[in-house]
């Protein structure tokens, strides 16, 4: 908050808009946070094996492995975007990454002499360099989004193409080259590496798992960008009027490029942790993916007509939609409902927030 | 041809300016000048190329002949940032704010003040906030920089738009039908915003369509009619009744 100013003129008949009627309070994050809450203390109640800590684990984990893409999109959903192409990319970016890493680390194939060479009993396999294989195939898979998210970008800002076409395009084409690369299998991470490549992704510090550390990073520093730069000032604008952002001399084209890569980037790293905890990436991963994931950011506030949120909507929706599934199950619901109710609860977050803005 | 406000140099001086697109020919051989501090009104029907006008002064369109001094010296400006960069502004007709941000914001929007940190640079929010809110007081607007421009009357983003202007230390503003879709009590306010902007010795172009907004601000009117200056009188030696004449036609000339 800024500090008092000076005020060269007095207010005589503009109101000063209350605290609890700005920010946070009036928004749809804050609302479906105290929602979140409120399930929570039910939760508690209707089930003791709720907040115990190995549930509590369970339910971070599993929304940080769909939390960080739901990022991603939250800066093109600002943008005013939409990218459609986030379930799929998942899946290529952590099948990549799987491929190269087997790859690099079988004798024989093309460059892996340079990572690995055989132990004196001729069937071991050893690093040259403990590491490096795992972090070239992370590059790999994170290239591979990089390349996919810029041909996003430049057929929505400078061919002008219509983001939700678009982005079901590539959603296809990744789809369909993740089956082309690995014959419809899927692939295995391998290698000396693939022991640390666990230990990042589905390990934990201190009881908190990795993927949920990665999370709480991530969306700290996209606070920061979003608040605090330029950029993410001009993020903002964009989704709030177009025009007006070209007229003031933002870089359209470019702010629009640059949100498409970080999507996409956001994707290819969910996929990659998600590949970690489940032992492999097979061709079918994280399928229809992206419609959980834009529902998250949707129920935590994103506006899909732009302007409007950030990573604590992200993170908010993400949970709440976590929390239902793994209440659903401690309750014994069958796990058909869960669907169901997310469906309703979407609908119920933008509708209270249509029928809050009517009345202010 | 008269001077209204003679006081030494125009700030802005077209000569000959003509423009054509294809075989249309939508501005034909227009002179004028505009002196610092001084308001004029840019007048005329729908097609009679007030707009282009604008937009070959803005930058937006390259005149095909003639020439435009700016300060003194001849200017060529191939994109509104051109023109912006020598001390031209325009208030758009829909205002250009995004109404997700701030009034501050959306006055330093594509000109946001930075610290820097190392090799980041951060918003500088506080520096920002004291400079919106002095320039809303010399506007005398009662408008908050930490306010959004979602919740703002129309005089208030008026306000916000003008600041914009202010923040360059533009030496000539352009704005387009600022009155149109506006309140009467907000009219007044543009209006008197306008009268500050003279006080500052800034050189106002008004185009609009409400005579009686151009009679009450403009110390000068200029009608414009199938492409051509029609007139050129400064607003006391005219009336309403003759400018709507020279608007339609009904009077080829004053």
């Amino acid at each position: 908050m800024a500090m008092p100013l000076e005020s060269p003129i007095s207010f005589t008949n503009v109101g000063r808009i209350r605290w609890w009627q700005r920010g946070i309070f009036a928004s749809q994050t804050g609302y479906v946070l105290l929602a979140l809450l409120v399930l929570l203390v039910v939760m508690h109640f209707a089930s003791p094996y709720f907040f115990t800590e190995g549930n509590m684990q369970n339910v971070a984990k599993n929304f940080s492995f769909i939390a960080i893409a739901t990022l991603g999109v939250t800066f093109v959903i600002i943008t005013g975007g939409i990218d459609l192409s986030v379930g799929s990319m998942m899946c290529f970016s952590a099948m990549i990454t799987s491929m190269v890493m087997s790859s690099l680390s079988t004798p024989g194939m093309p460059g892996a002499t340079l990572f690995v060479h055989l132990a004196a009993d001729g069937k071991t396999v050893v690093a040259n360099v403990p590491g490096l294989i795992l972090l070239v195939s992370v590059l790999a898979g994170l290239g591979t989004a990089l390349i996919a998210g810029l041909i996003n970008g430049f057929c929505i800002a400078v061919l002008g193409l219509s983001p939700f076409v678009t982005t079901l395009g590539m959603l296809s084409i990744v789809r369909g080259l993740g089956y082309v690369v690995s014959n419809g299998r899927g692939s295995f991470p391998g290698g000396p590496d693939a022991d640390y490549f666990y230990a990042l992704t589905s390990g934990d510090l201190f009881g908190v798992p990795a993927p949920f550390i990665y999370l709480v990073i991530l969306a700290v520093v996209m606070a920061v960008v979003l608040h605090h730069t330029t950029f993410g000032r001009h993020v903002f604008a964009l989704g709030g009027n177009e025009k007006a952002a070209e007229l003031t001399g933002i870089p359209v084209v470019r702010v629009k490029i640059q949100v498409y890569v970080i999507c996409a980037l956001a994707a290819g790293l969910q996929g990659i942790v998600v590949s970690g905890w489940l032992g492999s990436a097979p061709a079918n991963m994280a399928t229809s993916y992206e419609l959980t994931i834009i529902a998250a950011a949707v129920i935590g506030g994103a506006n899909l007509a732009g302007g409007i949120g950030g990573p604590l909507g992200a993170i908010v929706g993400c949970v709440l939609l976590e929390v239902i599934r793994n209440g659903l199950v401690l309750a014994q619901v069958s796990s058909y409902w869960q669907q169901t109710l997310v469906g309703v609860i979407i609908i119920l977050a933008v509708l209270v927030d249509r029928i809050r803005s009517r009345m202010t | 041809m008269t001077i209204p406000c003679a006081n030494g140099q125009p700030v802005l001086e077209l000569t000959g300016i003509g423009k054509e697109f294809g075989a249309i020919r939508a501005l034909h051989d227009v002179d004028m000048q505009v002196f610092p501090g001084e308001v004029v009104g840019l007048m005329g029907d729908n097609g009679a190329g007030k707009s282009t006008l604008v937009k070959i002064i803005a930058g937006n369109f390259r005149p095909t002949h003639g020439e435009i001094r700016f300060d003194g010296s001849a200017v060529h400006f191939y994109r509104p940032i051109d023109a912006r960069a020598v001390g031209i502004e325009v208030v758009y007709q829909d205002l250009a704010l995004a109404d997700n941000l701030t009034a501050a914001a959306n006055v330093f929007l594509g000109r946001e003040l930075k610290r820097q940190f190392g090799p980041f640079a951060f918003l500088d929010h506080r520096a920002m906030a004291a400079r919106a809110l002095q320039l809303f007081g010399e506007l005398r607007s009662e408008t908050r920089p930490d306010d959004l421009v979602k919740q703002m009357s129309g005089g208030q983003r008026q306000a916000v738009a003008i600041a914009r202007t202010r923040l360059s230390n533009a030496k000539l503003v352009m704005m387009d039908e600022p009155t149109a879709a506006i309140s009467v009590r907000q009219v007044e306010q543009v209006l008197s915003l306008i009268h500050r902007l003279k006080e500052q010795g800034v050189a106002v172009m008004l185009i609009s369509h409400r005579m009686p907004d151009v009679f009450a601000v403009c110390d000068r009117v200029v009608v414009m009619r199938r492409g051509e200056k029609r007139a050129d009188k400064p607003i006391g030696d005219t009336s309403p009744e003759e400018v709507t004449a020279l608007i339609t036609g009904a009077k080829e000339a004053a």
